[in-house]
């Protein structure tokens, strides 16, 4: 019996194909093999190449970005794509927001270039008191003011911590200055805009799902460490901060651990999707030594991470570059609650260290999707499924962060038909 | 370098451990109460590095020390460069000419420049021309400043096909055989070398540094 996806009428076919795939992925996180590996669909500007569209336009065009990405996931028939359009169709927020930390087409780039970080010093080393003595009040009259230029009038916000009876009136004259209304007037545009992107964004879920596919991940976050180095202070701030602040930095970073997790949780309720992707910046065995590691980066992580799967929630982190030297550390947390998505480690070494206590996810190399040929990424596949899928590992096979921009159509085809030719 | 007094051992230490405040209060004290030869404070410092990028190699010190490490440097040198008296010691003999730059379509810099420094501190004369270098730039710039070696950096993988172009480009231009190309960045690999025609690739600044070394007969 077909039934509907909000205006999308979904078979009960479609239903049946959305089940077992959403299955397959669960049952991995559980470490219970499924019936076939799962695969997955995870990029950026990938779907632009396949469809024939700039980067400008998958980042601008709604409609054009939807059309092209739907495309390929019904080609594809992956077991889980990630939330493409929210990861890419940000142009028209990102200009609306004037957010100042990322160049994108028509913004600093060419329109078929993808958008890029600008590593910065948004936060002083100076400034961690603030942070750790009002967060809420940093972020208003600070931070946001620092990365989008719509709040920039907000540097004139009265503080409001400490305001009682008519103070809570004289105090709010700074409303009035025509900077700060100028702002909201902006803010409110900008906000319109997220909303915008929002229903683009429901729309297309909806239309995935009644087509018979699950979204691998239905939020993202950051790790406490890696929101304080990329966000605010940057990656040489940070790395002398491990020397110069490391007392203050603890703290920061402590607290960066309860409000990022409360808002994860939030998140991922709000989007109704137990898994939560996150990308891990700062891990790498060559970012810090293995007393740094264990020191600065695992504590507020793994607290994050517990408070995560108490929150029945299923922790993605994908660890970015080589993490062999992280394995034994990041293996602390309870079997059969997280998928660990590796780039350059060797996903055969992680199954040996981590197979019995999280699902693994990964990791063609970029180089070999993006300059290899179709029979290269066929025997790459083989060796994975030989080697862990074929071993009893509970695994998602996907590239080493998903499809690189770059990649050719064919390669990437090969990558899911080797998966149906060797695990089901 | 010639031995090394009390002091003289106490500040090497105190920078190679990392030691910061320490090392910049004695270099201080010995620059401008103590008179001692800029050119040998500096000397130091260089030696400090060389255990630095021992430590590195042996996994003993990772990237936040490279960098504490050349922030400390810069300090001292700012501090140091000015009492060298005019005509004093002059430019040191370099052990080659590296030119270095992040390919076009690319922003990245950061491990670009790690690995300037790591090579200018190594005694190599470094010219590092900056992020998304068009391929022109840097046929332009190599003409001008004749490198013994070539770096090109790039962290996405769209760099890939920028390195290969910027390669392709270099060897019509003839000026291929006359350095060594390496390349370095988040996704290099063998892979990639082979398929941009590089000469190397290197996955840390040291490495950039041995094979710089290496194709200049400089000893380590």
């Amino acid at each position: 019996m077909s039934g509907f996806v909000g205006p999308y009428e979904q078979t009960a076919e479609a239903k049946a194909a959305y089940d077992a795939r959403m299955e397959r992925i669960l049952a991995c996180a559980r470490l219970e093999r499924p019936d076939r590996m799962p695969v997955g669909l995870h990029s950026f500007f990938w779907p632009a190449n396949y469809g024939g569209i700039t980067y400008k336009e998958l980042m601008y065009d709604y409609d054009k970005a939807k059309k092209v990405t739907l495309d390929a996931a019904m080609e594809l028939e992956p077991d889980g794509v990630y939330p493409l359009i929210l990861g890419s169709t940000i142009g028209r927020m990102l200009e609306k927001f004037e957010f100042k930390q990322l160049q994108w087409p028509g913004h600093g780039v060419g329109d078929m270039q993808p958008f890029q970080y600008l590593d910065r010093e948004y936060m002083k080393a100076e400034e961690y008191d603030d942070f750790l003595f009002d967060p809420t009040g940093f972020y208003l009259q600070k931070y946001l003011p620092r990365v989008l230029g719509v709040f920039e009038g907000f540097d004139k916000l009265p503080r409001f911590a400490g305001m009682h009876y008519l103070r809570t009136m004289y105090g709010m004259r700074p409303f009035a200055l025509p900077e700060v209304r100028a702002s909201f007037e902006k803010i409110v545009a900008a906000a319109e805009e997220t909303n915008t992107l929002f229903a683009h964004h429901i729309d297309w879920v909806q239309r995935l799902k009644a087509a018979g596919f699950p979204l691998a991940n239905g939020s993202v976050s950051t790790s406490p460490y890696d929101i304080i180095a990329d966000y605010f202070r940057g990656a040489t701030g940070m790395m002398k901060d491990l020397y110069r602040h490391k007392d203050k930095l603890k703290q920061v970073l402590d607290k960066m651990s309860t409000i990022v997790t409360r808002m994860t949780i939030e998140n991922a309720r709000l989007a109704g999707h137990p898994i939560v992707f996150i990308p891990i910046h700062w891990a790498p065995d060559a970012f810090m030594s293995p007393k740094q590691f264990e020191e600065f980066w695992w504590p507020p992580f793994r607290k994050m991470l517990m408070g995560m799967i108490e929150a029945d929630l299923i922790p993605m982190p994908m660890w970015e570059s080589d993490c062999t030297k992280r394995l034994e550390v990041i293996k602390d947390i309870p079997a059969g609650k997280c998928i660990y998505w590796f780039e350059r480690t060797d996903l055969v070494k992680a199954y040996e260290v981590l197979g019995d206590r999280v699902a693994l996810r990964g990791n063609l190399s970029p180089s070999l999707l993006t300059t290899g040929k179709p029979e290269e990424v066929d025997a790459a596949v083989k060796h994975l499924v030989d080697n862990i899928w074929n071993k009893g590992g509970c695994m998602m096979l996907d590239g080493a962060f998903g499809i690189p921009d770059e990649t050719p159509v064919d390669n990437v085809r090969a990558m899911f038909n080797a998966a149906r030719k060797y695990a089901g | 370098m010639s031995e090394m007094n009390e002091q003289e051992a106490q500040l090497v230490e105190w920078l190679a451990d990392m030691r910061e405040e320490e090392a910049h209060e004695l270099a201080n004290r010995m620059l401008l109460e103590e008179g001692a030869d800029p050119l040998r404070v500096l000397e130091l410092c260089r030696a400090a590095m060389d255990i630095v990028g021992k430590r590195f190699e042996e996994g003993e010190y990772f990237l936040p020390e490279l960098v504490l490490a050349g922030e400390m440097l810069e300090t001292i040198g700012a501090v140091a460069k000015p009492l060298i008296k005019e005509g004093e010691g002059g430019a040191a003999a370099k052990l080659g000419r590296v030119l270095i730059g992040t390919v076009h379509g690319d922003l990245h810099d950061i491990g670009k420049n790690i690995v300037s420094f790591m090579l200018d501190i190594n005694g190599f004369d470094v010219k590092d021309i900056g992020i998304d270098v068009p391929v022109n730039k840097f046929i332009e710039e190599i003409n001008a400043f004749q490198p013994d070696v070539v770096g090109l950096s790039g962290f996405l993988t769209l760099a890939f096909d920028s390195m290969k172009e910027t390669i392709a480009a270099l060897e019509q231009e003839g000026l291929r055989s006359k350095f060594k190309i390496m390349i370095g960045g988040g996704q290099i690999d063998e892979t990639v070398r082979a398929y941009t025609g590089a000469d190397a690739f290197g996955v840390n600044a040291v490495e950039a540094v041995n094979l710089c070394r290496g194709w200049t007969g400089a000893a380590a």
